[in-house]
């Protein structure tokens, strides 16, 4: 009862860095955090009330009223949109009893929108209670509240249809399917676990970093930072604890890929995450994953454990005196702005995931202010593989300025949704063949913070130097309405995701939002245009990627698709606001003068 | 000892000790940088922006940037002078700023610096939020209608333990900043003064006192902002 705060806040060592553990852990024995459990939380853990409200009200998955029994969280993503999301969420209201953002009378269903939760591929998507529900139709979604309300078990009501591969892994047990259309040679290559960590521990750590620069590993999350310079610096930076960090929250709509490779080789990213550690010096690990793929914590645990036993984690890991390494999981609590490397330390520290002034850099005061190295999960394989297969297969793959292999999360409008690997430098052509897509409108490259890319820039590559991506492509057939459905969408997606720290995101968000929301209304004007490319210069002022790059949806269409806009301004005199409704503003005069 | 290093303000040779804050340094050497956010002695969080300067030609702010050997610095430029207005001009369209009623009118730095940068009408769309005056507390008011959620409260005022008062709540254009109904329960007088007075705008207001210094002798109808360092 009362005693499961204390017994939580025990179990973190009353450590108020693990706050959102505690707050996981509290909600999920309580269902929501009471004004209570936040005045006890802040009691026993010494820190001001507001503080924990701080934290607890920056996640969107963290509840401070109940959300009923079973929160159903649908996802409101683009690509859900296309596969009728709006006929789902219809199904669930009326069978529900309640609307969206609401619980149902009885206090059992509760409606709630979601960002894109990583299931692109198997669209529309729900959550409940961490049981991932994909291809929702109206008809299951119907189905599923009528169970829920004759007392079936969420996991029951997901059925056995299990996905491919680790999906159906006893302790995962998803219909969530993993799509795995293309193996590269790389990631989804064979792969021998503890091979990277023998052939690591034979080598010095400068050794190893030598290796990973001389192979120019890339960051895979999007920037493309050099990995073994991320870790030199790290490796150099001055203090005896230090950390890694395997980002694996991501949030970009359209992406899944981090999804799969952990389902099915969560081996090899935290072999990557030992070999990191090696060539820094950090005992500690951390795998910072989101709270969408919860469902798969017991299987990852399992795998943490496994490795442990075969020595590949803990302490004198491949026999090597003096390497000891290990990981523990960390899962956000629904915030796409901590995928960002030092929002996501903050957010591990128990903290609003705002990201930090630089520098410092990460490398040098990054979690607790110790060296932290973060890397994408994607990156962290490649590691494992240039160790295993050496520099120059490594360099053999891609183009000059990209070496080795990418994995594509393929969404939209298209045949075959799913995960490629590919070398880079393959074309979005090639890729739309593949794919199985026609009649394509246009391609949003690298999710909403990339690029949204017309037919005449279809023979660009994926590559560093030319379409630099973390991954994501989502395809927009000729049918859709791009302003309407794809970058209104967006731009909503920004507006809510934005931390509020920076001025002009904060604030720069929600006017680009309610002007987008005009134009698709008719209403907009050519100076509502140029206003958007003013807007742009401003937001590269912001201090994190997510800031800089929130008004891309706008702007590259903007650059790419702009008769969709012409087509919607009204036409006349740019003098007058055609938003203002000469009806609606004197309607209070018209009634009083009318009477009765 | 001190170390002092040779960097070069808008073409200037300058000298300032090393690692001293680019915007303290711009002042000793009689270059006025517009903040917000930032207050003199409590860590910097560049938030609003509007410090923005160019460094070695990159835009970072000058209130997170420590000066060090060699450093170029550009602190006005056409461009970043009017990110600044537009920095001013959003935080008004923002939010609901009624000078006219404001008990900070005058000693508003929000206020100061749009009459530095000739703001005459905001060129952004006005969002009119709804947002509340908080009164619940019996020394502090908030009101959440002119605050430009710059956090330096949240920096700045702590209780005897050491511990804050304010903390944001929520996140995007939700933002806001909570009282902790504990840390500040004895609150003394001077603290609220103190906070009232590192409040940019009159968002955080002490109770039962007010306007002591009449409308036209206050700080900034006195003399411009910026004018202590530009003389």
């Amino acid at each position: 009862m009362g005693n499961t705060i204390t017994d939580v806040i025990k179990q973190y060592g009353g450590d108020e860095t693990r706050l959102m553990d505690i707050l996981i852990d509290i909600q999920a024995a309580q269902g929501y955090l009471s004004d209570s459990a936040i005045t006890q939380i802040a009691r026993a853990l010494g820190i001001p009330q507001v503080d924990v409200e701080q934290t607890v009200s920056f996640y969107h998955f963290f509840a401070r009223e109940p959300r009923g029994k079973y929160a159903i969280y649908l996802n409101d993503s683009v690509v859900a949109e296309f596969n009728d999301r709006a006929g789902v969420a219809k199904a669930l209201e009326e069978a529900a009893g309640c609307s969206f953002g609401q619980v149902s009378p009885d206090g059992l269903i509760g409606l709630f929108p979601t960002a894109c939760i990583g299931m692109s591929d198997q669209e529309p998507a729900a959550l409940i209670n961490e049981v991932v529900f994909p291809r929702m139709t109206p008809a299951k979604a119907r189905a599923l509240v009528a169970g829920l309300k004759a007392g079936q078990a969420v996991a029951d009501l997901a059925g056995t249809d299990f996905g491919e591969g680790q999906n159906a892994h006893p302790l995962i047990r998803s219909t969530v399917r993993n799509n795995i259309r293309l193996r590269g040679d790389m990631v989804f290559d064979r792969y021998e676990p503890g091979a990277a960590l023998r052939r690591a521990v034979s080598m010095s750590s400068r050794e190893i970093i030598a290796m990973v620069k001389a192979a120019s590993v890339r960051g895979r999350g999007g920037a493309g930072f050099p990995t073994g310079m991320k870790w030199e610096f790290a490796r150099k930076a001055p203090g005896d604890v230090k950390y890694i960090f395997c980002n694996a929250d991501e949030g970009e709509p359209g992406t899944f890929k981090d999804r799969v490779i952990l389902t099915e080789l969560p081996g090899l990213v935290f072999e990557g995450m030992a070999v990191a550690g090696y060539a820094v010096g950090a005992r500690h690990g951390i795998l910072y994953i989101r709270n969408e793929y919860r469902y798969l914590r017991p299987y990852l645990e399992s795998v943490l454990t496994g490795m442990r036993e075969q020595n590949l984690l803990g302490a004198y890991i491949a026999g090597k005196a003096g390497f000891n390494f290990d990981i523990k999981i960390q899962f956000g609590a629904g915030a796409y702005v901590c995928g960002e490397e030092s929002a996501l330390i903050e957010s591990a520290e128990g903290k609003r995931g705002e990201p930090r002034d630089r520098p410092p850099f990460p490398v040098e005061k990054g979690y607790l202010q110790k060296p932290t190295v973060v890397n994408n999960v994607e990156t962290l394989c490649s590691v494992v593989q240039v160790l295993v297969k050496g520099v120059d297969w490594y360099n053999s793959l891609g183009t000059p300025e990209s070496k080795g292999t990418k994995v594509l999360s393929v969404s939209g409008d298209c045949d075959k949704p799913g995960i490629y690997e590919i070398a880079w430098g393959f074309s979005v052509n090639d890729i739309l063949k593949m794919v199985g897509a026609r009649d394509v409108q246009a391609v949003q490259v690298g999710g909403p913070s990339g690029a949204c890319i017309a037919p005449a820039e279809f023979s660009r590559t994926l590559a560093y130097e030319d379409l630099a991506t973390g991954g994501s492509l989502i395809i927009i057939g000729a049918h859709r309405d791009l302003l309407k459905d794809v970058v209104l969408n967006f731009a909503r997606f920004f507006r809510e995701e934005s931390c509020g720290s920076c001025v002009p995101c904060r604030a720069l968000t929600v006017m680009a939002q309610r002007v987008m929301e005009q134009i698709v209304a008719g209403k907009g004007t050519p100076t509502d245009l140029a206003r958007f490319v003013e807007w742009a210069s401003i937001m590269k002022k912001n201090r994190c990627g997510l800031g800089q790059t929130a008004l891309n949806p706008i702007i590259t269409t903007l650059r790419n698709f702009k008769p969709l806009y012409d087509r919607r301004i009204a036409v006349g005199d740019d003098r007058f606001m055609p938003t203002f409704d000469l009806a609606a503003a004197v309607r209070d005069y018209d009634e009083a003068v009318k009477g009765p | 000892m001190a170390t002092f290093v040779k960097f070069t303000l808008n073409g200037v040779e300058c000298l300032a000790e090393d690692g001293t804050q680019l915007v303290e340094a711009a002042a000793e050497n009689g270059v006025f940088i517009p903040t917000l956010c930032n207050y003199p002695g409590i860590p910097p969080k560049g938030s609003c922006r509007i410090c923005t300067v160019l460094v070695n030609g990159i835009p970072v702010t000058a209130c997170t940037t420590r000066v060090v050997e060699d450093m170029k610095v550009q602190t006005s430029t056409p461009e970043l002078e009017s990110f600044r207005k537009s920095v001013v001009e959003i935080l008004f369209a923002e939010g609901n700023h009624l000078c006219p009623s404001c008990e900070k009118s005058g000693s508003c730095e929000l206020q100061a610096l749009a009459y530095r940068y000739r703001m005459t009408v905001p060129h952004f769309p006005y969002l009119f939020p709804k947002r509340d005056v908080e009164a619940w507390h019996p020394k502090i008011l908030k009101d959440h209608n002119r605050c430009i959620l710059c956090k330096r409260c949240i920096r700045g005022i702590h209780n005897k333990d050491g511990k804050a008062l304010f903390a944001f709540g929520k996140r995007g254009d939700r933002l806001v900043i909570n009282i902790d109904p504990e840390t500040s329960r004895d609150v003394s007088d001077e603290l609220v003064q103190k906070a009232m007075a590192m409040c940019p705008v009159g968002a955080i207001l002490k109770k039962e006192k007010g306007f002591d210094v009449p409308i036209g002798s206050r700080k900034y109808d006195v003399a411009p902002i910026g004018s202590e360092v530009e003389g």
